[in-house]
């Protein structure tokens, strides 16, 4: 009754429902202590101490707050529409998290191996970009309306941009496996494509940050002129789920900007060459540690700088980084032609 | 969007209402916007939500006890009203301060417009996006009030000034460590710069936005820096100098557009000249009383000689009652320049101990008005710059 072929196959399941299980908790860990190390950073560039009341040093602050969200009283807008409103925050929670499935935290750990990976991730974050617009438009209300509205141009121009500049890693790699992609940085200079895709990498970090709607591009949220933008109306553990999506994203983006441009968990050879041991530590510490070193710019630039203006941030995706890109591909393809990368 | 008749679509404008619950909004003030997309057509002011009636209140206090009213006017700034207030007073009464009591009031209120500045930068800022900003300026705002409350002991409601002087000397140790805070406020200054004005982001959320000629600036009443960054140089200080502000040496920074950028570089600059009079005050600060010494007529006797010196409890209770020995008959416009602008007392006098009507030009107000003139043709954002840089407190709009 059972043949082999059965179990063996349930037994994969399994095993990949137990990974996904642990991605989802480490994941949301890491989120819960995201928001503590956002605080943290800002709270010292601003000569403030930040969360320090919960816990030593506030470390059980993200705790606090996630028990305050949890038991908040779930309000609704009477004339919302409540299907759509429903299920807006778990759209954008959902597709970030599925995301994460396809991203290699190290040799041997990835939930999916896929071939389109990056696509894949691609794909997703633009379907989050949905439970914006409907989170938007169900909310029944002005604030929520604009923000969406922006949002939805903002994510339309910066995906194109996004995407162009990862075309010239596609390129170098010649894959769209994540996994190929970071082996195939082992030939070049610290074994990483950051070098010789600097204009690249420049375009990507600029997308990455309106595409996790992060300052100086936060406008469908721009808490001065729309209150909260899209998610004005939520509350409670609704809210927490926009929120959490967002810095699932912004996990994500720092995921790929890690892979792609950085070298995935593997170290500059220079490194091991000079100190062996290196190698004896598993490669998910090293790109937990690049993505927190991507995360700390996300907060580092919240810090420092305004908002930009709606048409300004148009007019910096299409008119700026969009050629950026386009010329990127162009050099990338003459050196491989020439032969130089 | 509607269908009317003809073969065209029509499209309605998006109304939408800000405040008067709203982080950007700078207290109870509500806005009617009119959006195309996210230009503004049209942008209607609604104050009112702040009234407390303060002159009428006025009209049943006796002179002496109108002044905590003016704390609380524009409560970022109460010393600069107390200032205000006390003198239009004693113009009616036809008296003078004396010189110390004269200098004092003159640091106490370029602090405060060191104060209200601060607040000004920093919300402006955070409204732009530049978070930090407010914080690094609150660092400076509490160091200022922690010298208030050394000087009168609170922090933001001081009532120190008093009619005819002020209420109490100041120590050794305030002067000193205001003369500490302008040694390094400067440098803080700097650091406001270098955080927002070498910003592009910021210059290009600044530059062009909410311009208003000079012509324009007067026609619509504005004053203080919002008038001066259309390079209007008026300046009440300048121009009916009061309290010691013809024995300082300072300039009036003006601007040459008139948009927010340069209004911000008017309040900048403003920074480092309120800076400069107080240390000149403090350098000149001479000895001699702070309180006129017939002061008794409008002043309250002091409290010990009430009980121990005959005549003086009546005289006490009178006060109390019906107010300080009448002004003649008679009104006055006295102005002083407050941080926001030109803040105007207009008295009237019937002979008694209480004013008739008591009428206040409130800077606020006027420039709340000039809102809707500014925002138009502007996107949503632009008006956010603009809620900031005409730098209203509806305390002093709604009175």
């Amino acid at each position: 009754m059972f043949s082999p072929e059965l179990i063996g196959m349930c037994i994969k399941i399994i095993i990949i429902l137990i990974k996904s299980l642990v991605l989802v908790g480490v994941v949301m860990l890491h989120v819960a202590y995201a928001t503590y190390f956002e605080r943290k950073v800002i709270g010292h560039m601003q000569v403030r101490l930040g969360p320090m009341r919960v816990g030593y040093h506030g470390l059980l602050q993200p705790v606090a707050d996630m028990m305050k969200l949890l038991f908040k009283e779930d309000i609704i807008p009477s004339r919302a529409d409540k299907p759509i409103f429903f299920s807006a925050p778990v759209i954008s929670f959902v597709a970030v998290m599925t995301a994460l499935s396809v991203i290699p935290f190290s040799d041997d750990f990835s939930i999916a191996n896929i071939n389109v990976g990056l696509l894949f991730i691609l794909a997703m974050s633009s379907i989050s970009a949905y439970g914006i617009i409907f989170a938007g438009i169900a909310s029944d209300s002005k604030f929520a309306f604009l923000g969406s509205l922006r949002s939805a141009a903002q994510v339309l121009s910066y995906e194109v941009a996004l995407g162009l500049s990862l075309v010239g890693v596609m390129m170098l790699a010649g894959s769209l496996n994540l996994r190929e992609i970071v082996y195939a940085q082992s030939a070049y200079p610290f074994g990483m494509f950051i070098f010789p895709q600097i204009l690249g990498f420049f375009v990507f970090l600029t997308a990455a940050f309106a595409e996790t709607n992060r300052t100086p591009f936060d406008l469908p949220e721009a808490e001065s002129e729309l209150v909260a933008g899209y998610f004005t109306e939520y509350s409670g553990f609704r809210f927490a789920l926009f929120y959490a999506a967002e810095y699932v994203a912004m996990i994500v983006m720092s995921s790929l900007g890690t892979i792609c441009y950085l070298g995935g968990w593997t170290l500059p050879p220079f490194l091991t060459g000079m100190f062996p041991f290196l190698l004896k530590i598993p490669g998910v510490v090293w790109f937990a540690l690049k993505i927190y070193g991507c995360i700390f710019i996300f907060y580092w630039i919240r810090a420092t700088v305004p908002r930009y203006r709606y048409d300004q941030l148009m007019n910096i995706g299409w008119k700026i980084l969009i050629p950026l890109s386009l010329l990127n591909i162009l050099i990338t393809g003459l050196l491989k032609i020439v032969g130089i990368l | 969007m509607e269908l009317e008749q003809g073969s065209a679509f029509k499209t309605r404008d998006l109304v939408i209402s800000i405040g008067p619950q709203h982080p950007a909004t700078h207290g109870v003030l509500r806005l009617i916007l009119e959006l195309d997309g996210e230009t503004v057509h049209k942008c209607t002011p609604h104050i009112g939500f702040l009234h407390r009636g303060t002159e009428k209140l006025h009209e049943n206090l006796t002179y002496f006890s109108g002044l905590p009213l003016s704390d609380r006017l524009d409560y970022c700034s109460s010393m600069a009203n107390n200032v205000g207030y006390v003198l239009s007073v004693e113009r009616l009464f036809g008296i003078e301060a004396p010189l110390r009591a004269k200098y004092i009031r003159t640091i106490v209120s370029e602090m405060s417009r060191i104060a209200s500045h601060i607040i000004w930068i920093a919300t402006h800022a955070l409204d732009l996006g530049a978070m930090t900003v407010f914080l690094y300026a609150m660092r400076e705002r509490e160091w200022l009030l922690d010298l208030f409350e050394l000087v009168c002991g609170s922090r933001l409601t001081t009532t120190y000034p008093r009619i005819g002087g002020v209420r109490n000397d100041v120590s050794e140790e305030f002067l000193d460590s205001l003369y500490m805070f302008t040694e390094e406020f400067p440098k803080r200054v700097e650091e406001y710069e270098t955080l927002i004005d070498q910003n592009r982001i910021w210059l290009l959320r600044t530059k062009g936005i909410g311009v208003i000629s000079a012509e324009e600036a007067v026609n619509w009443g504005l004053t203080g820096p919002t008038l001066r960054g259309s390079g209007v140089a008026y300046d009440v200080r300048k121009y009916a100098p009061y309290d010691a502000y013809d024995l300082v040496d300072f300039e009036v920074p003006i601007g040459k557009v008139g948009d927010v950028y340069d209004r911000y570089r008017c309040r900048m600059e403003e920074f480092r000249q309120s800076n400069h009079i107080i240390r000149q005050c403090i350098e000149q600060m001479p000895k001699g009383p702070i309180l006129l010494p017939d002061a008794p007529k409008i002043e309250l006797p002091p409290k010990d000689k009430v009980t121990a010196e005959k005549g003086l409890l009546p005289l006490h209770m009178g006060l109390i009652r019906k107010g300080s020995i009448a002004p003649p008959d008679g009104e006055i416009y006295s102005a002083v320049e407050v941080p926001k602008g030109e803040l105007g007392f207009y008295i009237v006098s019937d002979g008694t101990g209480k004013p008739y009507r008591l009428r206040l030009r409130a800077p606020s107000f006027v420039h709340a008005s000039v809102l809707s003139r500014l925002s138009v043709g502007h996107l949503v954002a632009d008006m956010i710059a603009n809620i900031g840089t005409i730098d209203i407190v509806l305390g002093e709009c709604d009175r």
